[in-house]
């Protein structure tokens, strides 16, 4: 099977990228090959990389509490390329509420402070195999 | 995304940046009809000038690059580039962080840019890269750029995918009985030594133009005795420059040039030098010969990986291998005997017309 790819970036102004680090040393140990893109990126950066990199899987780390503006035009980026079917999942400091309202509008499972990284593999492996069973 | 190849080829030609990232993960990962789809776009390959970026970690290749992309889009070249980082022999799982320094031209329209893991190749290249700089030369980028992983002394695919080799080096490299080893010196058509701002810069630089100019031939023979060498009219370094500078169809000396990537300085240079080495390419015939070596290659490993899946793939070979498995044991049979029989009865399976 090949390797999932994986989009790690944070878009937004904060400066703190440790937790993105994690995460992507994490999905790497889990085999996959992530993409960093680094801080402050824009949604139009990050979409554009998604697409020229033909990933599977988009993960934003937010802890600015812009999330509500960020994480849909990163949405409605992807699906005006036609590429909705990548999934964009994250976390950072994102209220329970606004979890479930971006959830809502399409994206995968965010993730809270304290989550343990193996939980994420689990989600995004688990995730990538259903889509697999649906297209074969 | 389920897409008819038609569709997506139909995309493709219509310059979409998506169908063109589809196309190289099918060709990334060999999937089915990959061999088609190359087939369909072979007719378009050979116009892109192929530039490769090699050298150690951190050296700079990625700076370089973006400065380099930088500058060919004030050209209104479009540019494709590919950029090589290790998988995990471990896990197989890979961070590719080349596009943190490639952020200035993230936006542009004209540049696409690729990261790609190793995937277990040892060559400082993916086993695919070739193909998918193919697959960038087919969209129709004016310039393609092949960023290699952080190289050692010995990981050389790039020489046989570029038409122009880049190798990076900094003051940190080594002294001059590195630049004298086999290996990554001796596949450069440029050098560049980066951070030239820090101390040894300008001896390195020295290091490599004595090696070359040596390697030209200004040996012991010609070198009068070491003290006194009358350094006016024999200088291998001298030698070397001249040599570099020269527009000479008949031969390419490689030439070594400075540069602060950090600062941005001394990437025009840069570019002269590898638009002078792609008007020898031209000129010499190396740009057909390299090519027609492509091609070559490419031949042979389709034939390799046809082979191994048509002969191990089947199962009636392996059924048949197993029971020589006695033969050899019992010393009646030799595994050079088993296949030299197993490559005779198996010449419909290796054509692919089953009997």
């Amino acid at each position: 099977m090949r390797p999932i790819r994986v989009l790690v970036a944070k878009p937004g102004l904060d400066g703190h990228d440790r937790g993105a680090k994690v995460v992507a040393a994490a999905l790497r140990d889990a085999g996959m090959e992530v993409i960093y893109t680094g801080l402050h990126q824009t949604p139009e950066m990050i979409a554009t990389a998604a697409i020229q990199e033909d990933v599977d899987v988009v993960g934003l780390s937010i802890l600015s509490g812009a999330h509500m503006t960020l994480i849909p035009r990163v949405l409605d980026l992807l699906r005006d390329d036609g590429r909705e079917d990548i999934l964009v999942t994250g976390g950072g400091i994102i209220p329970r509420e606004d979890m479930d309202a971006l959830e809502a509008r399409g994206t995968g499972r965010l993730f809270g402070p304290g989550t343990p990284t193996s939980e994420l593999v689990e989600y995004i492996h688990n995730w990538f195999e259903a889509r697999e069973a649906q297209t074969a | 995304m389920p897409q008819s190849f038609d569709a997506l080829i139909a995309d493709f030609e219509a310059g979409k940046t998506a169908a063109l990232a589809r196309a190289i993960s099918i060709v990334e990962n060999h999937r089915t009809g990959y061999d088609e789809l190359m087939t369909r776009l072979h007719p378009r390959i050979g116009r892109a000038q192929r530039l490769g970026m090699t050298g150690p970690p951190g050296a700079g290749k990625s700076t370089i690059t973006n400065l380099i992309v930088q500058s060919l889009r004030r050209d209104n070249l479009r540019v494709g580039v590919v950029a090589v980082d290790p998988s995990s022999p471990f896990t197989g799982g890979a961070l590719l962080g080349d596009r943190v320094r490639m952020e200035a031209v993230a936006l542009d329209r004209g540049v696409y840019i690729r990261s790609m893991a190793t995937r277990g190749s040892l060559g400082g290249l993916s086993a695919r890269t070739a193909e998918v700089a193919d697959v960038l030369d087919a969209f129709g980028f004016d310039r393609i750029i092949i960023e290699t992983v952080g190289v050692g002394q010995t990981e050389l695919d790039i020489a046989r995918t570029a038409d122009t080799t880049v190798v990076v080096l900094v003051p940190e490299s080594g002294d001059s009985i590195q630049t004298l080893k086999a290996g990554v010196m001796e596949i450069a058509d440029i050098f560049v030594v980066n951070k030239g701002d820090r101390p040894g810069a300008d001896r390195l630089r020295n290091d490599i133009e004595l090696m070359l100019g040596l390697r030209r031939g200004a040996t012991s023979a010609n070198i009068p005795a070491h003290h006194g060498i009358p350094l006016k009219t024999f200088n291998p370094i001298r030698i070397a420059r001249d040599a570099a500078r020269s527009e000479n169809p008949e031969e390419w000396l490689p030439a070594v040039l400075g540069t602060i990537a950090s600062k941005g300085e001394g990437i025009d240079l840069l570019l002269a030098a590898v638009d002078r080495h792609f008007r020898y390419l031209q000129t010499s015939g190396g740009l057909k010969g390299r090519r027609r070596n492509r091609l070559k290659n490419q031949v042979t490993e389709v034939v390799a990986e046809r082979l191994r899946a048509r002969l191990w793939e089947d199962p009636d070979t392996i059924t048949w291998l197993d029971t020589q498995l006695d033969l050899m044991e019992a010393g009646t049979a030799t595994p050079f005997s088993v296949a030299d029989e197993l490559l005779s009865r198996s010449g419909p399976l290796l054509t692919g017309v089953k009997p």
